[in-house]
C-alpha cells in the first residue's frame, strides 16, 4: 500500500506517534510529482523551497504541545485561482503569468492555521471557464486513468493531482460543476459546499453568485476533515453566510436507515450513457440494501439549466473580468500608443478564446435592448430551478444521480463546439443555480474510466451528504481503484 | 434568421475592450449566434409572475465597521504593477 493510499486520519496517526516526519511526507509528494507529473501535468507552479521550510518548522513542533493543527503536516495542492501570498497565482491565464499575490485567501489562511503544507498551484481552465482543462493558457492537464483523455474542468489539475497520488488532497472551485465534474472523471471525491459556506475572499471571481471553493480528496472522510478546516463565516466576504458550521466528521456514522432519496428522472433519462446509468442503479441498490428508501421524482426545469447558467455566469464574468486591463497587475501589452489601446491589446493578447467568448456573451446579454430578454429572463428561470429543488427537499433528504452524463472524453474531441462542451455540465449546473451543496464520489468504472455518483443535499446540510457518501463508500470498494501511471 | 450580426459582435467587443480581427469576428459571430439560439429555449417558459433570483442567500446590507487599519503598503500595492514611477502607476498619456 502506497503512502498516498492512506487516509488523513492514518497519516495523522503516523505523525503523532512520530513514525514519520512532515519533511518525509513532503519529500514523498515532490518525488511522486517528479515521477509522474510529466505525464499528468497537474502543477503550474511548485512551492519547493517554501514547502520544505514549512516542513522543517512543523517537524520542530512534533511531540510538543504546539502540534495542534487539524491537518498538521499534510501536503496540499491549491487551484491557481486561489490567492497565495508570494506564490505565483495565474488563474491559468497568460495575462497573469507573472502575478504574485500580496495576501492569502481566507481558505489559505485557514489551511495555514490547520498547519498543512502547500506543495504548489494546480492547473485549471483559464479563469475557471471550461469543462476539460483544454482552455488553460499554459498546457493541458491529462487524466491519470488514461492520458489520452481530459481530466475534466475547470479544477482538472486539482482532481488529477489527487488521483495521481501527488498530494493527499487539494482545493478546487465550482461555478457550474468545476469540482464535481473533474472529480467524477478522475475517480476522486469532490464537494461543492452550500453557497456561502466557505469564504470566497481571495478567490478570483468568475461568476460571483455561483462560485464556491471546495475540497477534493481520496475518501469521504478526508473530504469532511478538509471542509471542517475551511468552512465558516468570514467578515471579509459579504456573501459568506453567518450560520453555524456542523461537525462534519461526526456525520460519518455509516447509517442510512430510513433515509429518503429522490432520483430525478431527468438525471437518468435521455443523453445519459447506459453504462453510467447502470453504475448509478447499482449504487441505489447498495443504499437500499442498507435501509435507505428511494423514489423517482422530477426536476422539470433541469433542461433549462445550461442556457440559464451561460447567460448568468457570462454576464457576471464580463463584469468581474473588467479589472484585468494591464494597468495595475498582470502582463501589459508592448503594443500600445494610448490608454485605450493598452486596455484593448492587453486583454486581446492575454485572454484565450473561451474567456473572450464568455465576456462577449455576457456583455451582449447585459447590453441595452437585450437585458430583459436574456439576463432578466435567465434570473427568473433560476427561480424556477431553485423552486424545483425546494419542492423535492420538502419530502426527501438527498437527491441522487450521476455527476456527468458520460465518462471523460478524449483530448480535442469537443474543442471546436462550445455548445457540446457546455452540455457536459447539465447535471451539475442546476446545483450551483440553486446554491445547494453536492458531492461526487466514485461509483465504479465504465470502459476503464471512472463514473461519479452525485449526492445533492439541502442548503447548509453537508452533514447528510457526507453521511450518505460515507455509508456508500464503506459498503463498496470503488474508492480503492487507482489509476496506473 | 441570424440573432447576432457581425457588426453587433464588433460593437460588443468594443464595449468589452477587446480587439477582434475580421477572422475572429466571423468565428465569434457563428459561435455566439449558436449559443444565443440555444438560450432562446428559455422563451418556452412563462415567467410573467416569477420573481428573479439574483442571489440564493437572503442577505441584505452586510456591513463591516468602518475602522482604519493597515491593509497594503504602497510597495505591496504596486508589487505587480507592470510600469511604475515614484510610487505611482504609469500609463500612456491620456491627454495629448
Amino acid at each position: 500500500m502506497s503512502l498516498f493510499d492512506k487516509k488523513i486520519s492514518e497519516l495523522h496517526e503516523l505523525l503523532h506517534t512520530k513514525e514519520m516526519k512532515v519533511s518525509e511526507l513532503v519529500d514523498a509528494s515532490f518525488s511522486r510529482i517528479q515521477q509522474v507529473d510529466e505525464k499528468v501535468k497537474a502543477f503550474l507552479t511548485l512551492n519547493e523551497e517554501g514547502a520544505r521550510e514549512q516542513a522543517k518548522l512543523l517537524d520542530s513542533k512534533m511531540g510538543t504541545d504546539e502540534m495542534r493543527g487539524l491537518l498538521f503536516g499534510l501536503p496540499i495542492g491549491v487551484k491557481d485561482n486561489i490567492s497565495t501570498k508570494g506564490l505565483r497565482t495565474t488563474n491559468g491565464s497568460q495575462l497573469l503569468a507573472n502575478f504574485e499575490p500580496v495576501y492569502d485567501a481566507t481558505v489559505v489562511q485557514k489551511l495555514n492555521e490547520a498547519e498543512t503544507v502547500t506543495i504548489g498551484k494546480l492547473n485549471m481552465d483559464e479563469f475557471a471557464m471550461g469543462s476539460s482543462n483544454e482552455n488553460s493558457g499554459f498546457f493541458q492537464t491529462r487524466n491519470p486513468w488514461n492520458t489520452d483523455y481530459v481530466p475534466g474542468g475547470s479544477s482538472g489539475g486539482s482532481a488529477a493531482s489527487v488521483a495521481a497520488g501527488e498530494v493527499f488532497f487539494s482545493l478546487g472551485s465550482d461555478t457550474g460543476g468545476s469540482i464535481r465534474q473533474p472529480a467524477a472523471f478522475c475517480g476522486v471525491v469532490g464537494l461543492k459546499p452550500t453557497y456561502g459556506r466557505v469564504s470566497r475572499f481571495g478567490l478570483t471571481a468568475f461568476a460571483s453568485s455561483l462560485d464556491q471553493i471546495g475540497p477534493i480528496t481520496n475518501t469521504v472522510e478526508d473530504n469532511a476533515f478538509l471542509l471542517q478546516a475551511i468552512a465558516g463565516h468570514d467578515k471579509m466576504d459579504s456573501t459568506s453566510a453567518n450560520v453555524d458550521k456542523q461537525d462534519y466528521t461526526a456525520a460519518l456514522t455509516g447509517d442510512v436507515k430510513g433515509l429518503k432519496i429522490a432520483v430525478p428522472k431527468e438525471y437518468i433519462g435521455e443523453g445519459v450513457d447506459e453504462e453510467v446509468k447502470n453504475r448509478i442503479m447499482e449504487a441505489l441498490k447498495v443504499l437500499e440494501g442498507m435501509g435507505a428508501e428511494w423514489e423517482e421524482v422530477s426536476l422539470p426545469h433541469s433542461k433549462y439549466g445550461v442556457a440559464t447558467y451561460y447567460l448568468l455566469a457570462s454576464s457576471e464574468a464580463s463584469s468581474n473580468l473588467a479589472r484585468f486591463d494591464g494597468v495595475r497587475y498582470g502582463v501589459r501589452t508592448e503594443n500600445a500608443d494610448n490608454l485605450l489601446e493598452l486596455y484593448n491589446h492587453t486583454r486581446s493578447e492575454g485572454f484565450g478564446d473561451e474567456v473572450k467568448r464568455r465576456i462577449m456573451l455576457g456583455t451582449f446579454a447585459l447590453s441595452s435592448g437585450f437585458y430583459d430578454a436574456y439576463y432578466k429572463k435567465a434570473q427568473k428561470v433560476r427561480t424556477l430551478i431553485k423552486n424545483d429543488f425546494d419542492q423535492v427537499f420538502e419530502k426527501y433528504d438527498v437527491i441522487l444521480g450521476p455527476t456527468t452524463p458520460t465518462t471523460a472524453f478524449k483530448v480535442g474531441e469537443k474543442t471546436d463546439d462550445p455548445l457540446t462542451m457546455y452540455a457536459n455540465d447539465i447535471l451539475t449546473i442546476p446545483v450551483n443555480l440553486a446554491g445547494v451543496p453536492a458531492i461526487s464520489v466514485p461509483c465504479g468504472l465504465s470502459n476503464g474510466l471512472p463514473v461519479g455518483l452525485q449526492i445533492i443535499g439541502k442548503a447548509f446540510d453537508e452533514s447528510t451528504i457526507y453521511r450518505v457518501a460515507h455509508a456508500y463508500e464503506q459498503a463498496t470498494d470503488h474508492h480503492q481503484n487507482k489509476p496506473e501511471l | 434568421m441570424s440573432r447576432i450580426t457581425k457588426e453587433e459582435v464588433k460593437h460588443v467587443a468594443k464595449l468589452a475592450r477587446l480587439s477582434v480581427t475580421e477572422e475572429d469576428a466571423d468565428m465569434f459571430t457563428k459561435q455566439l449566434d449558436d449559443i444565443i439560439g440555444y438560450a432562446e429555449q428559455l422563451n418556452e417558459l412563462d415567467t410573467e409572475n416569477v420573481e428573479p433570483t439574483t442571489h440564493v442567500l437572503d442577505m441584505k446590507n452586510i456591513l463591516r465597521e468602518d475602522v482604519k487599519k493597515e491593509w497594503l503598503t504602497n510597495e505591496e500595492a504596486l508589487k505587480n504593477t507592470p510600469d511604475k514611477q515614484n510610487g505611482l502607476i504609469k500609463v500612456p498619456a491620456v491627454l495629448e
